[in-house]
């Protein structure tokens, strides 16, 4: 086992990632700000919230998650061992679960009794409304009018938890545009309201406390890694829209320099159509909704809108520390069509009788490319990040099966 | 000195506070945009911000964020925001521009602050940029002889207040409220409150403070005038254009709102 030069969760403690990250925020929010870190500075050395945050991760996430042999899928990786991280088998069916149940532990910590949060795909969304159910937290999700349409089920299921969901009608009414209205809720509701984000971007503290709650993928896989195959991997690959699933995945493998780590964003139609969410691959260095990092934008800094068949990766922007892994050469990015992921989805379901999310599809048509290209000697470990069943309708579209939802609109 | 202290001590030797109107540059389209600026400076602005249009205005309440769309849609560009700066400055009045960070950014700190400063701009509001994050900004301004106000909040700490408005110049800007833009039928509690522990931090330097958000009738800005040494609004106006149903009827409504706030601002203290 090699040594760990760098302790990964310490990058960015001061929120700096390279020339990246930062706070750009209303001074409005810097107390919040403030107090969030200084709770998850505080929380992350205390043994009696680590207890009750990773026996909450056992008993209800039902953590460690598998790692799972795709012997068959492995055929279509050009003979590469393919292992899945299987995050998709967490409770609420994703690997959002892992920062949700953090945060939530940390707003009672705080002595605030209500949670905002924003959702694209509604992952987040019914994740943090299943926390906010289990202690008790006043819940309300922002989620842009669009994505309430395409996502209608996970509409129903924060619902039932008991959240309010309210639909985003500004804007391209779709997650950017969530996470602007959840701003303006917690700037106007801060001092009883904690703003649950999710995923590894926005203000410091957020893309080191979500990093950090999600630091635990990476790091069950990597012991489970070496157990099962006596190595390292040769390479970890995840999608990439946020970023909160592949940082968590990559997090524990930075300091292993043999270690390939490889990001697969959405490429949409194709990052020379103009119509995509590659923020890295095609984006330029900006600052957007706090942060400093890539953002899809026109010449005067106007924000572009993202396009991707997968809702979970439809963001115009990355995390800041995706920014600097990708300026500093430790993980490679790569844009995976809407066309290339739908295919590997395809595959995954028929070889392994695993349906993925769409965004965990993007991490898997990666796996192919990197299997083609380091061939049957290499260990590439996937992260499965979530589960297709939110999914099924936009599949059976895509495919044109005959269980497809007929155009009501 | 700027035009922008100009019009603030000229306010202040008449024994009353400043009136600063908003407006985003291109709103209904760039032409109508300074006719509409025309008339908040005939009907008693002093200074006035232009707005930067912006697709992801965080802190903007709808009616504002209705106003940057629109101007959007109108294809509104730096360019036009300067050449709007130009025209206000035309006027007499004091020309700012308030602008989310990234526009700026992606302009060129150092080029946005040149022309500006060339089109008679005399400084920048940014409402997304800390002091902490403003190195670029801070030289630039420093280079190009631009004011620039920043923004202290009524949950600033005292250790906030004291760096905000140490960085700060022309003057600062007092968020009356927790929340984002857009009229309020009272001036919030938190206003005069905010105010009176900013000043604490302005004692030696003489920085202005000026309030706004939620400021949307005469009343309100006469109770404002009667502690800051400047009164913003910006919802109004955009709200008595966006309501008129032609252009004309909607300067008329607008030169007469600031008409109202203008008469506020002077009849707050005795």
């Amino acid at each position: 086992m090699t040594s760990t030069p760098v302790d990964p969760t310490r990058i960015g403690a001061d929120g700096r990632f390279g020339r990246f990250g930062g706070r750009f925020s209303p001074e409005a929010l810097v107390a919040a700000l403030d107090e969030v870190g200084a709770a998850w500075a505080a929380a992350k050395e205390d043994p009696a919230f680590q207890t009750e945050l990773r026996d909450l991760l056992t008993d209800y996430t039902g953590r460690p998650s598998p790692l799972t042999d795709a012997r068959n899928f492995a055929a279509e990786c050009g003979g590469a061992r393919i292992l899945l991280k299987r995050e998709d088998l967490n409770h609420t069916g994703s690997h959002k679960i892992n920062n949700v149940l953090g945060q939530a532990l940390l707003t009672r910590r705080m002595g605030k009794t209500r949670v905002i949060a924003e959702t694209g795909a509604g992952q987040h969304g019914v994740a943090t409304a299943t926390a906010c159910a289990l202690m008790g937290l006043e819940c309300v999700i922002y989620m842009g009018e669009e994505d309430t349409r395409r996502q209608a089920l996970n509409v129903a299921r924060m619902e039932l938890l008991g959240a309010r969901v309210v639909p985003v009608t500004i804007g391209s009414r779709t997650l950017k545009d969530a996470v602007n209205e959840a701003f303006r809720d917690w700037v106007a509701n801060v001092d009883s309201t904690h703003y649950l984000f999710g995923t590894a971007a926005g203000p410091h503290p957020f893309p080191g406390l979500v990093r950090d709650l999600h630091f635990i993928i990476g790091e069950e896989a990597r012991a489970q890694t070496l157990e099962r195959v006596g190595r390292l991997p040769d390479a970890v690959a995840a999608c990439v829209g946020g970023g909160s699933n592949a940082i968590g995945a990559f997090s524990a493998f930075i300091p292993d320099e043999s270690v390939r780590l490889y990001g697969f964003e959405a490429g949409g139609d194709g990052v020379d159509s103009g119509r995509h969410a590659a923020s890295i691959t095609g984006g330029s260095p900006g600052v957007f909704q706090g942060m400093r990092t890539f953002v899809l934008q026109d010449e005067y800094g106007q924000t572009v809108p993202s396009h991707s068949i997968s809702a979970g990766l439809d963001y115009p922007a990355v995390g800041p520390e995706h920014a600097w892994l990708a300026e500093t050469g430790r993980a490679t990015y790569t844009p995976i069509t809407d066309a290339a992921a739908m295919e590997a989805f395809r595959l995954l379901c028929r070889t392994e009788g695993i349906i993925p999310a769409i965004e965990s599809a993007h991490a898997l048509a990666g796996a192919r490319l990197i299997g083609a290209e380091l061939g049957p000697d290499a260990v590439i470990l996937v992260s499965l990040s979530g589960r297709g069943d939110k999914d099924v309708d936009t599949a059976a579209a895509y495919f044109g099966l005959t269980g497809a939802p007929q155009e009501q609109e | 000195m700027s035009t922008l202290v100009t019009k603030l001590d000229q306010a202040a030797g008449e024994g009353r506070a400043a009136l600063i109107g908003y407006l985003p540059a291109g709103f209904p389209d760039v032409d109508s945009s300074i006719e509409v600026i025309r008339a908040m400076v005939a009907g008693g602005c002093d200074i006035v911000e232009v707005g930067l249009p912006y697709s992801d205005p965080a802190m903007d309440g709808p009616t504002i964020q209705r106003a940057a769309d629109m101007a959007l849609d109108a294809g509104t560009t730096p360019a036009d925001v300067m050449r709007v700066v130009a025209a206000t400055a035309q006027t007499g009045a004091a020309a700012l521009v308030m602008s989310y960070y990234n526009p700026i950014d992606r302009y060129g700190v150092r080029r946005f602050a040149d022309d500006l400063a060339a089109a008679g701009g005399a400084g920048i509001i940014t409402p997304d940029l800390l002091p902490e994050e403003a190195g670029e900004w801070i030289e630039a301004s420093d280079a190009a002889g631009l004011d620039r106000i920043f923004l202290v909040a009524p949950s600033s700490t005292d250790e906030r207040l004291a760096l905000t408005t140490r960085a700060s110049r022309g003057f600062v800007y007092a968020a009356s409220l927790m929340g984002v833009t857009g009229a309020r039928t009272e001036v919030a509690a938190t206003a005069e409150k905010l105010v009176t522990r900013t000043r604490a931090h302005t004692a030696d330097s003489g920085l202005r403070v000026c309030v706004g958000l939620g400021i949307s009738n005469g009343a309100q800005a006469a109770e404002v005038a009667g502690y800051a040494d400047g009164v913003i609004v910006g919802a109004g106006f955009c709200q008595r254009v966006l309501d008129a149903p032609d252009l004309e009827t909607g300067l008329g409504a607008v030169r007469a709102f600031a008409e109202e706030l203008a008469q506020g601002v002077r009849s707050a203290r005795g």
